[in-house]
């Protein structure tokens, strides 16, 4: 009813025109590469018709093999700093939501959200100075504790989200059953939780895969990950082949994206 | 009403199953966070007094002198009574400035679509979100890349320009200002769109149609009426595409060239680059870290007085 009586109030001249002009304006760039990658010529610029000779290069070409080193590593890495960052917030996310309140919550939850604070290049200073300064070798090890970090406030918002949601009477239906508070949260609370985890694990995962600068303060030489191998390419100009591999990690991120947001819009209770 | 709060958080901490296991429950969080980011931001504290090694390293002696190099110029032999050096402060003024135009028009555009967005059918209403979060979750370094490709001299934009004989030499827009700003803007819109989105979603129309049944115009009900019940919303946003304007690395150093240095490219340049001073580099970022922690404080108190004056 609201919708039928507001709608000339809710009216404005010219708002759907900058809707358009904004996703155009966000979509434009990377619909130009795409359609770029698919070019039949060495010139990146003039139109030769449709290939996916730039694709066969990729896989194949010259820098295929650094490529598939830094595509190895930042899998890798994602993989390992999604889990340990998921598993950190689930922890840090029942402590939160379910636990009484406590002296220093407001500041773990500043803690938490902390890596969002920080200006990503003060980080990526901070954590380059705190390994030099131990003597810790620079390398995968040094990338994956990094990412870890910024990851966890990631993963931690849809899982405290997801937590929020969940009525507690299905715990205490659990308790009042006799089962122990292990037995609770494995057969009751985190299935239930378990969207939640998945979306976290997910955000964080494409967190860890996107990150160019903190990876490249905090990696040792000789060590890329795909970001960083990509950055070396475009300094010395952007070939279509960097195209193709642009066009690869959007679909990528888009197929993931899109995952973790039907996994959370999953069985939500509305 | 308080008494029935209680209540209800007692029973609730009976039967929880975290009970007693708070601490331990918090401790990774607590502990990853606090000895790879607290600490390190510490340790730069103390770097950033230190005495530059010209091999990129520090010798662990007490010295000012990277704050003195940052905000005091010595002449070049360093025994001129001191003047103020204006190098890096402008650098931080122009960082400011970028940051601030890329904020203003994120609003400009991200407004108009946030409220545009709160207002379709729900069906459509999440088809959109879903489209403007897209670019948040792809990676910035493509994105960025991207826009090099769009603009270049040789670019998709010059070369149809002039296929179409709107103009006759391509127009310089790579390693410009102007690019710089491009970028920045193109890199954080949607940070602007969706924390604006989700103030409007919460706004009550009832109010634009109580405006609008004593009369008041549409734009005034938007100035007077929408604007200051979303307010949050829309500093959230203003925020989260300021600060990391603020300390930008890839749009300046990939779109902005040698010439349109932000505080990002300076900071790199002492860790990655030529420069190799690392107290240097470390005093710069503690720099960027207290004004953004400055800024977070007063929007944090802020936020703290709104919600006492809702209630």
């Amino acid at each position: 009813m609201m919708a039928r009586v507001g709608k000339s109030i809710r009216w404005y001249p010219g708002f759907r025109a900058i809707t358009i002009a904004c996703l155009i304006i966000l979509y434009a760039p990377l619909i130009i590469v795409m359609i770029y990658s698919f070019n039949n010529s060495a010139s990146i610029t003039v139109w030769g018709g449709f290939s996916l000779i730039w694709y066969e290069d990729v896989f194949f070409g010259l820098e295929s093999a650094k490529f598939k080193q830094a595509t190895i590593n930042s899998l890798m890495i994602a993989v390992m700093a999604a889990v340990v960052s998921t598993a950190i917030a689930t922890s840090a996310s029942l402590a939160m939501v379910r636990g009484r309140a406590f002296r220093g919550k407001a500041l773990t939850f500043g803690l938490i959200n902390l890596p969002l604070m920080v200006p990503e290049i003060v980080t990526a200073v901070a954590t380059l100075i705190f390994f030099a300064s131990i003597g810790f070798e620079r390398g995968v090890l040094s990338i994956l504790l990094a990412h870890i970090v910024f990851c966890i406030p990631f993963a931690y918002l849809p899982i405290a989200a997801r937590l929020q949601g969940i009525s507690s009477i299905y715990e205490q239906a659990g308790r009042d059953l006799y089962a122990t508070p292990g037995e609770t949260f494995r057969l009751i609370l985190l299935p239930l939780m378990l969207p939640g985890i998945l979306s976290g694990f997910l955000l964080a995962f494409i967190i860890s895969l996107d990150d160019f600068i903190i990876t490249n303060f905090v990696k040792g030489a000789g060590v890329e990950t795909l970001p960083t191998a990509i950055f070396g390419a475009v300094k010395q100009g952007i070939k279509p082949n960097i195209m193709a591999i642009s066009s690869i990690m959007l679909v990528v991120s888009f197929i993931l994206v899109s995952i973790s947001y039907l996994i959370s819009h999953m069985g939500r209770e509305k | 009403m308080a008494g029935l709060i209680s209540t209800s958080a007692k029973t609730k901490a009976e039967g929880s199953i975290v009970e007693g296991r708070q601490a331990m429950l918090l401790f990774p969080a607590w502990a990853v966070i606090g000895v790879l980011l607290v600490v390190p931001v510490l340790i730069m504290l103390i770097y950033s007094f230190l005495t530059q090694d010209f091999r990129g390293g520090v010798i662990w002696e007490f010295t000012l002198e990277a704050y003195d190099q940052f905000f005091l110029d010595r002449g070049l032999f360093g025994d001129e009574a001191p003047s103020i050096e204006w190098t890096y402060i402008l650098i931080f003024w122009r960082s400011f400035l970028q940051a601030f135009f890329a904020m203003i028009f994120c609003l400009l555009i991200g407004f108009p679509t946030a409220y545009f967005i709160a207002t379709q059918s729900p069906r459509s209403r999440s088809m959109l979100l879903f489209l403007v979060t897209i670019p948040y979750w792809v990676n910035l370094l493509i994105r960025t890349v991207s826009m090099k490709f769009l603009i270049r001299d040789t670019g998709p934009i010059n070369e149809w320009l002039i296929a179409f004989s709107v103009i006759d030499e391509p127009v310089r827009m790579i390693n410009t200002a102007f690019a710089v700003q491009l970028g920045l803007f193109y890199s954080y819109l949607p940070f602007m769109v969706l924390p604006i989105y989700a103030s409007i979603e919460r706004y009550n129309f009832v109010l634009s149609e109580a405006a609008a049944d004593l009369y008041t115009g549409r734009w005034t009900t938007m100035l007077k009426v929408v604007i200051p019940s979303v307010k949050p919303g829309i500093v959230a946003g203003c925020i989260l595409v300021f600060i990391p304007s603020l300390g930008a690395f890839l749009a300046p150093d990939l779109l902005g060239g040698a010439k349109n240095f932000m505080i990002g490219s300076l900071v790199e340049e002492q860790f990655k680059g030529q420069a190799g001073d690392w107290p240097f580099g470390a005093a710069v970022s503690m720099v960027l870290l207290t004004i953004i922690m400055i800024i977070l404080l007063i929007y944090a108190r802020s936020q703290a007085r709104d919600a006492e004056g809702a209630r």
